[in-house]
């Protein structure tokens, strides 16, 4: 099928990116350079990249090492750094991380409790036209799975390096899902950030949207919008954490709104909307979940990442016909 | 291409043992089958092959200390092929990490010493029972101490069944790359696995010329003469940029002549009749070899 930018899907807007915004992964970049001169354990392992082409590492340049397109092997000198006594960044893309490499993730670094911070790039759709062999559309779901792994999905360069600052500070394995190109900044006057803490983006009393990740949490905040314009209140929730989950958080919006709705770059099964509607049916209330991802399929069409994640239906107007839905039920 | 191994020992290690090496070597293989001997049973065939491999390095190469096993400057061993953990545990008791009496609670409800190596024992680095996971493990160990500038080593104990995962080449890729001469892995050969030859089931040879190949610095040795892997394990030049494979030619179930060479010997549940011939058979051994 040719995909061609009509008014449903509009051409890739990558193709004009907003140049004074940095992308998740170039803040991580520049973040890592700082850790390096900062702190002498640091080590980034890099598998081939390009993230690091052209970067200055001066006196810290012994503790980058390109460990090769291998990512098995990655994960597993990550882990025998950071066992003695080292604290690496592993650099490769999200799909790589946690499925060709997912066994040396779950028996290496979580099985161990190693302090291995794995930067994964082009999560969810951000590796675009790059197509489905570089997707990550199941990362959050088996990377929840792994017992002592914490799980971070920045939601713009302001929360890049909020989370990754304070992920520093964790003594265990983090998983942070970056993407690719930049992506929209969120509106100004959010919240301070706290890892594991569902950060409250708007408030409201009828519906719950529990978003993650860059185009899930401004898609939430459009639908917001739109329902208010309709009496509907809706708080918006970006967890940016989706492990360890703040069921709190989940509690509280099944407690008091009469619906949730999640938003997530990913396969409906098993990620935060799978954990939502976990923790909500643990509790006996009769609030309904209902989920915006992609459902039991590959991207459909081609192109940059905004595009796909519209032409796969993670946009506001799917949110809103869920909410009215779930309220007509 | 393979080096003849040195002869002497200029910096050689010193022989911990209070006993003689063989004496040391039969203890571990009457643990190994007492363990075999449990209500789990154990991987008897590839436990065995691996003792003197094992007592070479716990009793003599390795620079560790059992009242500090986890001294930051100490050699690191990694079991990379954790089905010969019984292997290890015997090792590990015979070495002074804990009293060989600790091994009797193996194979009943909680005890410490599961089938494949919980680093919960004293003297075990990682665990390690899916294969392929070592070698990376010991390229992270051995980068970390040239980052260090520590003399630390690490070793790496193979499977050669094992070297089918791909991960083992990536990391001989890497390390051979890297040159992390500190590392050293040690194959052991027994040149079985659970189906039978390993070179019905996928070739490994030729296996020397491969870890060549890889940029490593090759040794093919008798895995089960003592004096022979002491003397090529204290010849490696650590300070030299390529690391180091010894491929030491074993005999899956050695010490046991009716299992010996045969693939069936994998794993075992003995009975009491057989673990008291087993042992009886070990023995036995021992004697006619003192009086030799």
């Amino acid at each position: 099928m040719t995909t061609v930018a009509t008014e449903a899907h509009p051409a890739p807007a990558e193709t004009a990116p907003a140049p004074a915004i940095p992308s998740s992964r170039e803040v991580y970049r520049d973040l890592l350079v700082e850790f390096l001169a900062a702190d002498e354990r640091v080590v980034c392992l890099d598998s081939d990249t390009g993230l690091f082409n052209g970067v200055d590492f001066g006196g810290t340049s012994a503790r980058y090492v390109n460990l090769g397109i291998a990512e098995q092997n990655l994960m597993g000198v990550a882990a025998g750094l950071a066992k003695a006594g080292r604290l690496p960044f592993v650099n490769t893309m999200a799909t790589f991380a946690t499925t060709r490499a997912l066994e040396s993730l779950k028996l290496d670094i979580a099985l161990n409790n190693l302090p291995v911070r794995i930067a994964a790039t082009h999560g969810g759709l951000a590796a675009g036209h790059l197509g489905s062999t570089h997707h990550s559309l199941e990362d959050l779901a088996i990377t929840r799975l792994l017992p002592n792994l914490t799980v971070v999905v920045p939601t713009d360069a302001a929360s890049t390096e909020a989370l990754i600052r304070q992920a520093q500070e964790l003594p265990g394995p983090v998983y942070i899902r970056l993407g690719r190109n930049a992506t929209p900044d969120l509106p100004a006057g959010a919240p301070p950030l706290r890892l594991g803490e569902a950060q409250r983006l708007r408030e409201g009393d009828d519906v719950t949207l529990v978003a993650t990740g860059p185009y899930p949490v401004l898609a939430a905040l459009e639908a917001a919008g739109t329902l208010a314009g309709a009496g509907i209140e809706a708080a918006v929730l970006n967890f940016h954490t989706v492990k360890p989950l703040d069921t709190r958080a989940l509690v509280t919006a099944a407690r008091t709104t009469k619906a949730v709705v999640t938003v997530e770059e990913h396969w409906a099964a098993g990620g935060l909307g799978s954990a939502t509607a976990e923790t909500i049916a643990e509790l006996g209330v009769p609030t309904p979940v209902r989920r915006v991802a992609l459902g039991d399929h590959f991207a459909r069409g081609t192109g940059g990442q905004s595009h796909l994640v519209e032409r796969n239906g993670i946009t506001a107007t799917a949110i809103v016909n869920q909410v009215t839905e779930a309220l007509r039920a | 291409m393979s080096a003849t191994p040195p002869t002497g020992s200029p910096a050689g290690s010193a022989w911990t043992g209070d006993l003689a090496p063989e004496e040391h070597a039969l203890r571990v293989r009457e643990l190994i089958v007492e363990m075999c001997g449990s209500a789990e049973g154990g991987h008897l065939g590839g436990s065995m092959s691996l003792v003197e491999i094992l007592v070479t390095l716990y009793r003599s190469v390795l620079r560790i200390d059992p009242a500090a096993p986890d001294d930051p400057e100490r050699d690191v061993l990694l079991l990379s092929k954790g089905h010969g953990a019984i292997g290890l545990y015997a090792a590990l008791a015979e070495r002074g990490f804990f009293p060989a009496e600790d091994l009797a609670t193996y194979g009943r409800p909680e005890s410490l010493f599961s089938a494949h190596p919980n680093p919960a024992v004293p003297g075990v680095e990682m665990p390690t029972g899916s294969l392929g996971h070592g070698l990376p493990l010991g390229v992270g160990f051995a980068l970390a101490a040239r980052l260090d500038a520590s003399p630390r080593r690490t070793f790496v104990l193979l499977g050669d069944g094992e070297l089918q995962e791909g991960s083992n080449w990536e990391a001989a890729m890497a390390a051979g790359s890297l040159g992390l001469g500190r590392l050293v892995a040690v194959v052991d050969r027994n040149s079985l696995q659970i189906t039978g030859p390993t070179e019905n089931a996928v070739a490994l040879e030729p296996l020397a010329d491969r870890w060549h190949s890889f940029g490593w610095n090759v040794h093919e040795v008798d895995g089960h003469d003592i004096a022979l892997l002491r003397a090529t394990l204290d010849g490696i030049p650590y300070d030299a940029d390529r690391p180091t494979v010894l491929i030491a030619r074993t005999v899956k179930g050695r010490g046991l002549p009716y299992i010996e060479g045969q693939a069936r010997s994998h794993y075992a549940r003995l009975g009491e009749r057989p673990k008291k011939r087993a042992l009886a058979i070990l023995r036995a051994q021992s004697r006619k070899a003192a009086q030799a």
